[in-house]
Parts: structure tokens; sequence; C-alpha cells
């Protein structure tokens, strides 16, 4: 009889095999491009001794990524590379990438080289060719220099001039298959149509993507005329990778890629430390400020005071000695230093100092992208521990749509990560309902702590409002104050609550008034009431006082009395006893009857 | 007259299919119109890629006719050969 272990393990036709152990496999290894996102996005970079494949219409990035691979590579990791040109010439692409401060000439020529391959326009081309030349000419380069990395920019243009498509395939699956014997980390880079590379696999070229073991596509589209890049990595064999499309931006310093944590590492490090907020009784509705690293949320009506309040947790902040930047949308830097002033908010020592670093970013231009990765950089370089963005609803502005939620969620896991405390205002457009209160980017719902400004319209006045709609983690109150600004600083009110109705400003003021004379009034009519029974107590005491007076006369009287009669009775009995005494009667006769009735 | 030496320079990969027929087809053409008036210097790239490194050599079969000149370089299996003939400065000796 077969047991059932053995049946189910032979159904499958196999014979049972005693289990062996597998030689080690090595986990795919990866080559850092040195393009931060990029290396987050896919666990630590393009795959080590395989080919990836970079695509993107004119314009995109692909140069620039395949060259920050190599001088990363050549610069951090010991791994010198080549840049075979099929479509530049080396000389032009060096030059055009020297602003991005990477000192190309620095590398060359032991730890980067660059080789031309650009078919000359001269060149007569009859019939079949191969790129055997171009290989065994790069073999020679390779070993000449020990490289381990190589780009292979632009190799459309070179496989092109191919015949037909057998002898494309051919020969990128004979260059794939050098590269790989080679042991060497290959980027290609290939021209998609278009601003789109959706079609990419329907192109001439597109079988390159099956090839690879790792295909990246870089994506430049124009939304509402602002430039929005964005890239995806479409496949990696052999590693889980961030599939979505992530924004990039062609910084100062080369590729920036934004991708928010990954998984496993959201984790960051809370603290219940508590920093104020500038103004103590909004301290203390928050019972006991901020959270350190927080993300703050005031939004407002134009004019409800939300810069003012975000400057009050700047100058706070400056006052701590913490390191601060204010990036202000709306106005001048100066101008932002002047206004608060007017309200008892001095930044203007602070910049002085150098602790405050006011920004004006109404002269940043580009699309949400490249606003976020300018503050970061400006942030990062001010070592700011606070940072103030009034209003954040900017990123927001035409053509950012799209593209602003996700910048809003990255610069608050910036911040968080960095444990940089975060104020930021947000403006609410009139269409907007003010009771739902959602904000342009939904940022509302990523903020821990949401202060929100009101106005409110009343007996002809317009009075500011100050509630705190959320605050995680802490206790708030959920009343709403009267935020009343002065050249002293900003205060905030209790209001009063009459019929359903808020009253604030005049009203406010009538009703403390009210309130205040009702009081005294009270105060006086208790007052007199207790004078008056004060004297009628004291009436009753007096009155009680008289007759325990006469209730001890009466008392006197009364024993008066019976001494009276006891004495008198005494008598009578001895005038009888004497009476009897001189009658001679006996004595046993007793009293008299008269007497004794008496 | 027709005097002048027609030297070439043929940059091969080994005995590839492309590198053979270009071999086969360059000495078609230099039998057959050029009689005894021609040098072939065949180069193996992939026995001497620093040679192929120095002389700019990307792809595979590449004919560089050296004299006289001026110099031409033609890629490819030279298949088309009225196309290599012109190009190459060579007369077509009337069959």
């Amino acid at each position: 009889m077969v047991c059932a272990a053995d049946f189910l393990s032979n159904c499958d036709g196999f014979p049972r095999v005693k289990p062996k152990r597998l030689p080690a496999i090595k986990p795919s290894v990866k080559a850092a491009s040195g393009v931060i996102g990029f290396d987050a996005m896919t666990g630590g970079g393009v795959p080590a001794g395989r080919t990836t494949l970079l695509v993107g219409g004119p314009g995109s990035g692909k140069t620039i990524f395949s060259l920050q691979f190599l001088v990363h590579g050549a610069r951090h990791c010991k791994e010198p590379g080549i840049f075979v040109a099929f479509e530049e010439s080396p000389t032009r692409i060096a030059a055009n990438l020297e602003h991005f401060g990477w000192n190309i000439g620095t590398l060359i020529p032991k730890k980067l080289a660059f080789m031309d391959a650009q078919p000359t326009s001269d060149l007569l081309h009859s019939g079949d060719f191969d790129l055997g030349g171009m290989l065994a000419a790069l073999g020679a380069q390779v070993e000449k220099m020990g490289a381990k990395r190589v780009v292979f920019d632009a190799l459309d243009v070179v496989l092109s001039l191919l015949p037909d498509a057998a002898a494309r395939r051919r020969e990128a699956y004979g260059m794939q298959e050098w590269v790989l014997k080679h042991k060497l980390t290959c980027l290609i880079t290939a021209k998609a149509g278009g601003d789109d590379t959706t079609s990419f696999g329907l192109q001439p070229y597109g079988f390159m993507q099956f090839m690879v073991d790792c295909a990246v596509m870089l994506n430049h589209r124009v939304i509402q005329g602002v430039s929005q890049r964005n890239l995806r990595v479409q496949k990696y064999r052999g590693s889980s990778f961030d599939e979505n499309e992530a924004p990039f931006v062609i910084g100062s310093r080369g590729f920036d890629v934004a991708v928010t944590s990954q998984l496993g590492k959201t984790d960051h490090k809370v603290s219940s430390e508590r920093v104020t907020s500038g103004v103590e009784r909004l301290d203390t509705m928050l019972g006991g400020g901020y959270y350190r690293a927080a993300s703050v949320l005031i939004t407002g009506f134009p004019g409800t005071a939300k810069t003012t309040l975000s400057g009050a947790f700047a100058e706070a902040a400056c006052d701590r000695g913490e390191r601060t930047m204010f990036v202000s949308f709306d106005s001048d830097s100066s101008e932002v230093v002047r206004n608060l002033s007017s309200v008892g908010i001095r930044l203007g020592r602070h910049v002085e100092s150098g602790l405050l670093r006011m920004i004006s970013a109404r002269t940043i231009v580009g699309s949400a992208e490249t606003l976020l990765v300018r503050i970061k950089a400006l942030a990062i370089a001010h070592h700011a521990r606070c940072v103030v963005i009034d209003p954040v609803s900017t990123l927001s502005k035409a053509g950012n749509e799209l593209t602003a939620h996700g910048v809003a969620e990255r610069l608050i896991d910036w911040c968080k990560s960095d444990r940089i405390t975060l104020v930021c205002t947000s403006l609410l457009d009139d269409t907007m309902n003010q009771q739902s209160g959602s904000t342009p980017l939904q940022i509302s719902t990523l903020a821990d702590t949401w202060i929100h400004l009101n106005y409110l319209l009343q007996s002809g006045e317009r009075n500011r409002g100050i509630s705190i709609i959320k605050s995680r983690g802490t206790s708030h109150s959920n009343q709403v104050r009267e935020l009343i600004l002065s050249n002293t600083g900003i205060t905030l009110a209790d209001t009063y609550t009459a019929g359903g109705d808020v009253l604030m400003g005049t009203l406010r003021w009538e009703k403390e008034s009210a309130l205040q004379s009702a009081d005294l009034t009270a105060t006086a009519e208790a007052k007199i009431k207790r004078l008056r029974l004060d004297a009628e107590q004291s009436e009753l005491e007096a009155q009680l006082k008289s007759v325990q007076t006469e209730l001890a006369a009466k008392h006197v009287e009364k024993s008066l009395l019976a001494h009276n009669t006891t004495n008198r009775s005494g008598d009578l009995k001895r005038s009888h006893a004497h009476m009897r005494e001189l009658r001679g009667a006996d004595v046993s006769l007793g009293v008299p009857r008269k007497a004794k009735r008496r | 007259m027709k005097t002048a030496i027609f030297k070439f320079r043929l940059y091969a990969a080994e005995d590839t299919q492309n590198s053979t027929l270009a071999f086969t087809n360059l000495l078609a053409i230099c039998k057959e119109h050029l009689a005894d008036r021609y040098e072939i210097e065949v180069i193996d790239v992939l026995r001497q890629p620093k040679r192929a490194l120095a002389d700019g050599i990307r792809m595979t079969p590449t004919l560089v006719k050296l004299s006289p000149l001026p110099t031409r370089t033609i890629v490819g299996t030279l298949n088309q050969t009225h196309r290599v003939m012109v190009a190459l400065g060579i007369e077509a000796i009337p069959a």
C-alpha cells in the first residue's frame, strides 16, 4: 500500500528525490545609478552585469541619466565607465553636462572614457554590416581601464542603418551577449517617437524592451503649459520595484526622481516633544503646542491672518534658536517681514542673525515637482528644523492639479523623515464650501494638525475666528476662539454662544459688558439681601432675648410665689400648733382640714 | 592611363558572414576591373582590437580606400557592385 505522502509526491510523475541542498544562488546585485529616487524605486539601482534600456522622447533626459550613472559609478563605486556616443559628439555631451558640477574632466581618461561612434555623414553603406568592430574596439577600451559600466547612447541611430529588422535584432542581441560575457553593467538609451513612450513597443526597436533585464521609460508631457516629467520602471527581472510613474526633475545637480518613502521605511521616529505655535492660548487649545516634526495646516480665506499665525510660529522657532525657513509664494520676503512687524512679530533680527531664511518663491516657476525640489534643496542647505510654506495651495495652480497632491504628500513625507516641523497655509476658494473645508490639495487629510481660520460677518463687522479641526494625538479644544490682532501680537479671546450664534467683536464686547453689569447688579442685590437678612436675624435675636428675659423674670416670680406659699403654710402650721398648744389640744389630730385643702 | 594602384584596407571581424561576403565581393570587383592594380590589407578587429579603437572602426566590415586619393570609407558587405565601384572611382572594363 502506498502511503498518502508518497502518493502525493509521485502524482506529478516525477520520481521522489531526496531533497538536495541547492547551490547558493547569488541574489541579483544592483549597481547604484546615483539618481537617488531611482535607486529607491528599484531597491538599489540597475541590475549589475546586465542590460537596462532607457526609453524616452526628445529632451526627456536619457543622456543625463546615463551619464549620471557613469559618473556615480566612477566616483563612488570604483566602477570605471565608458560612454559610447552614437548621436552626439562626446565633447559636446561633456560640455553640455558640465553645469551639473560633476567635474567630468577630472575623471577622464582613467575612470571615464568617451567613445565616438557617430556614423559620419560621408560614410557609404552597402549591404549588411555588424557591430563587431565596435565591440572589439570597446573590448580593448574596457580592458585598458578595467571598465565595469558602459552606456550606449542612442543605439537606435546605428541600428537604423541596418538593412532589415532581422539584422537589427541580431546586432542588438549580439551586443547584449557581449555585454553579459564581459560582466558589464550596461545602459542602452533609445528614442521613442513623440512624447508618449507607451507606443514604443510597436516601434522598430520595441523588441529591445523584451531583450533587456530592466526597462525604464522617461516621459515628458506638457499639461496646460507646464512641463511634467515622469519616470517609470517598466520591467525589472528578478527584483521588485515601484511600478508607478514617479515625477522627476532635472535640477542643478542632475536627475532627481521624486519618490515617497518605500514600504517598511515609512516609520519615521516619532516624537512627543512639543513646540510652541507662537501663540500662548493656541498652545493651550492644542494641549501644549504642535508636535515636533508634525505637519500643520492652516486654512482660511484671504486675510484671515494665516501668514500672521505662521509668522508667529517662525518667530517662536527662531527664539528657541532653531534654524527656520519661511517660503512665501505671495509676497517678497522683505514685505513679509515688514507686514508681520505690524502685529508685533519681529522677524527682521532673526533674518539678520541668519537663523531665519526668507524665500520669496514668487519667481520660481515650473511644475509643482520643481518647486518641491527647490524648496527641499534650500531647506537642506539651510539645515532648517522648521519650515513654513505660505501658501502651499500655490502648488496646485494651473497645470499642476494632477501632480500637486503627490507633491504635497512627498512634502509632508520628506518633512517627517527629516524631522522638520512644517507649517503650511492653504487658501480656500470662495467657491468651496466653508463647512466642508476641503483644501485644493487634499492635504487636510495628510496634515497632523489642521487649524481653520474664518471670518464671521455679524452686525456690520468681520471678525476672525480660529478653530482646531483636527489635531492628531493631542487633546484639543473644540471651541471657536476669536483671533485678535494688535500691535503687540496675536491674542485669542473666548467667544460667546448665544442662541446658536457665536458672538465676536463688538457683540462679544457687549455681551461681556452686559454680563459684567449683570454681575454687578447681582452682587449688589445679594449684598442688600444679606443685610436685610442680618437685620431680620438680629431683630429676631433681640425678640428672643426679651422673651428669654421675660421668661427668667417669670421663673423668678414663680419661685418667689412658691417660696411665699411654703412660708405661709409653715406659718399656718406653726400658728395652728401654737393655737392647739394654747387650746391644749391633742397633737395627733394633725393638720386642720381647712389648711390641708389649701 | 589606368596605372594607379588601388590600395584597400578591409576591417573585418574574423570569419563572420558579413566580413567574408565583403572580402569576396571586393575581390571579385578587383579581379574583374583592376586586374593586378590592387592591394588588399585585411585587419581582423577581433585579433587587433586596439587597432580598431585607434582607427575609429565601429562597424564591420569597413572598407577604406587609401589610394588613390581621396580616401573613401564604405561599410557593409559591398553587395551593390555598381554603387561600390562608383564610390571607389573604379571604371568598369567593358566585358
